[in-house]
């Protein structure tokens, strides 16, 4: 078992407060990706699990045991570095093979010339080569143990790194930004293999990323951080569709969801950017709402009715499929951008006056402190979607 | 990467068409000459600095070397290498010879391992400001005057160093005219004056290994302060120690004013050196040629251990 507990932990340096009361529980086997921007306490969440920093409050717990008092060597976990961490001065087959020295090795034993003749340690060193050479092959680097890591490519690298991570089957994967040195098209590969490697393991994996397309493709749940809190866990599907926070919806997707202010006003409809949207939130009259509406929910009108957004064509973007089309609302300076599909708008040029509208379901209403406001339905339908995630 | 971006100047003329068969177009050999100008007048002062004063004076110490001049004298005639067969056949040149080897095998091991153990003292602690300037004021200061201090603390009758002893009851010794410790307190002092300059290259070196790596070598169990500093310090420190083993080395053969002033190679032969060797005979004994041909044999001992300590280490250093 190797379930994973954070328990209200607190971590500041100095004045700088980086993870507040953050509690998260992540399931046996499960591929949990810590998502955010940059400084937003992902990695210092994923250090303290390994063990690399102390938190100042709170409990981690690994297999349902606390580990806090522990170092990382006893906490069974293996981790995959940004940078790879590779020991320079060794071949792939030495980096590979480190963990299981350290562990199988006395002191003694894993001395320069003297190890070699104590007892054991030829049976010993032999296993580890054999072990090493056995996940090398199943990385498909089994041909380069006796290089150095400097003689190696990027994805060759990374490779290594998980290889090291793997030799001696740890209880959790801990990674990253591992994919983050790399090139776009090695990104993607590798995603693919390490989504693979998950399976094929079996084991529990935290995955921290700024990279919101690794988070939706690798992972089982996503757990989104912002300034040192965790502003949504749930699948990748229902962060972005379903997102409980203004922050969360701005921060998924590309390009960003359009948000526009909006006035409450009598029987639920929202006045917003010259439109009326029949929002059936039950906000008094009033009431300031921000309204987020996905490019890819918006699609042409052809008769400008009562709920659609009105404005001239600024910019027009071509992606073979999809176009991105930009529109400056008419008497608003909000621009508004719709992701429309290229054979229903085929002539839009720039100046053109267009008509856009939302299916009503699609729109997202935040309050003031950018709380999410569902509408009844949608707050029952997400009661049961987060009782079937924790059965 | 360069070359895909930027093609070679020769790959641009033989993709000019040819107008005649005598050799590329005009502007092109001009363009050619253009450059080949700018190099030389960018290479050219260091180059010609080089040459005033390293590559000539060799040669002409070379060339003294083969005579029997002697410093002011009118003539001077031609002995081939007599100088150096002397040289070698002499038992105070081996003496010599010998003292200096003893001289760098003791500074330059102790120096980085001092320099070492402090710089990590250092780099774990506190104040770290103050203990690197305070032990790098020995490199910055004159060695002249500092001489003279350990003179004073090495003095036999009324030096702290044999008070020290004599008060808590151990043997004094006339540290400087006892011909078995005379050199190993000039490599003593030699340390001293070395270490605070190895110390700061550790202390950059330090700095500049990447703390992933400790991270790493935490994860995979490799936590412990001697594993630590074998798998990842050492190894990482390379290429500084490397730097700093020559550094010290060619300092170590080089000593000089430490004799001069304190021993003047005595007693006996017993703390003569190389560079004082070569003093003696050039400037005292006014002997030139003599002087010359240790001069050539003290740069060839140089040069060779350069060239071998660069050679293996360069291998064992850079990880590439």
């Amino acid at each position: 078992m190797s379930s994973i507990v954070f328990d209200e932990i607190e971590k500041s340096y100095g004045a700088t407060a980086v993870l507040k009361k953050v509690s998260l529980s992540i399931a046996d086997g499960e591929f949990m990706t810590l998502l955010g921007p940059s400084g937003c306490g992902k990695s210092t969440l994923l250090r303290i699990l390994a063990g690399l920093e102390l938190q100042n409050a709170g409990t981690v717990s690994i297999g349902e045991l606390p580990v806090d008092g522990i170092r990382p060597k006893g906490r069974d976990v293996a981790m995959v570095f940004q940078s790879y961490a590779l020991y320079p001065h060794m071949t792939v087959g030495s980096n590979m093979g480190l963990p299981l020295r350290m562990r199988r090795l006395n002191a003694w034993q894993r001395l320069p010339v003297v190890g070699r003749l104590l007892p054991g340690t030829h049976a010993t060193t032999r296993d580890i080569a054999a072990e090493v050479a056995k996940t090398a092959e199943a990385l498909g680097i089994g041909h380069l143990l006796d290089r150095k890591p400097g003689q190696l490519s990027g994805g060759q690298r990374q490779r290594v790194a998980v290889g090291r991570a793997m030799v001696r089957h740890p209880a959790v994967f801990l990674m990253d930004e591992p994919l983050s040195n790399l090139d776009a098209k090695l990104r993607v590969q590798m995603r693919g293999e390490i989504k693979e490697l998950h399976q094929r393991l079996g084991v529990t994996f935290v995955y921290v990323t700024h990279d919101q397309a690794e988070a939706m493709t690798l992972s089982d749940r996503v757990a989104v951080m912002l300034d040192g809190e965790l502003l949504q866990v749930a699948p990748p599907q229902r962060i972005y569709a379903d997102p409980d926070d203004r922050r969360v919806a701005e921060f998924i997707g590309s390009p960003k969801i359009n948000m526009l202010e909006g006035i409450v006003q009598e029987h639920g409809r929202v006045a917003v950017a010259g439109a009326t949207l029949n929002s059936a939130i039950g906000c008094t009259a009033g009431t300031a709402v921000s309204v987020g509406i996905r490019p890819e929910a918006l699609h042409l009108d052809p008769h400008a009715g009562i709920e659609s957004f009105t404005g001239s064509v600024r910019l027009v973007e071509h992606l073979g499929s999809d176009l991105f089309v930009h529109l400056d609302l008419a008497g608003q300076d909000t621009r508004l951008i719709a992701r429309l599909l290229a054979e229903r708008a085929p002539h839009i040029s720039i100046g053109q006056t267009l008509h856009l509208a939302s299916d009503p379901e699609r729109i997202l209403f935040f309050d003031a402190n950018g709380h999410r406001i569902r509408r009844d339905h949608e707050t029952r339908a997400a009661s049961v979607a987060q009782l079937r995630e924790l059965a | 990467m360069m070359a895909e971006i930027v093609p070679l100047p020769r790959d641009r003329a033989t993709s000019v068409p040819r107008s005649d068969n005598s050799g590329p177009p005009l502007a092109v050999r001009a363009h050619r000459l253009a450059e080949i100008a700018v190099a030389w007048a960018l290479a050219g002062p260091a180059l010609g600095l080089l040459v005033a004063l390293f590559i000539l004076p060799v040669f002409a110490v070379f060339a003294i070397a083969l005579t029997d001049w002697q410093f002011g004298a009118s003539t001077m005639s031609f002995v081939r290498f007599a100088n150096f067969a002397e040289v070698f056949a002499d038992p105070s040149f081996r003496v010599s010879l010998k003292n200096t080897i003893v001289y760098v095998l003791i500074v330059v091991p102790g120096t980085i391992v001092l320099g070492l153990v402090i710089a990590l003292l250092i780099e774990s602690g506190k104040c770290r400001a103050f203990y690197r300037a305070i032990h790098f004021l020995p490199f910055m200061a004159t060695l002249t005057a500092m001489a003279i201090a350990w003179e004073a603390l090495l003095h036999p009758t009324i030096g702290l160093l044999n008070q020290a002893l004599s008060a808590i009851g151990l043997p004094t010794a006339n540290w400087l005219r006892d011909e078995n410790t005379v050199l190993p307190v000039l490599a003593v002092i030699g340390i001293w004056q070395n270490l605070g300059f190895a110390m700061v290259l550790f202390l950059a070196g330090l700095k500049a290994i990447p703390q992933d790596l400790y991270d790493a070598a935490d994860i995979d169990g490799a936590d412990l302060w001697l594993d630590r500093l074998t798998t990842v310090t050492l190894p990482m420190l390379g290429p500084v120690m490397m730097f700093v083993v020559i550094v010290v080395a060619l300092k170590a053969f080089e000593a000089f004013d430490t004799v001069q002033i304190l021993t003047q190679g005595g007693p006996g032969h017993a703390s003569e050196v190389l560079l004082y060797t070569l003093y003696r005979e050039s400037f005292q004994y006014l002997r030139t040629g003599y002087g010359a041909a240790v001069t050539i044999v003290f740069l060839v001992i140089v040069v060779a251990l350069t060239l071998i300590q660069a050679r293996v280490m360069d291998k064992r250093v850079h990880y590439q």
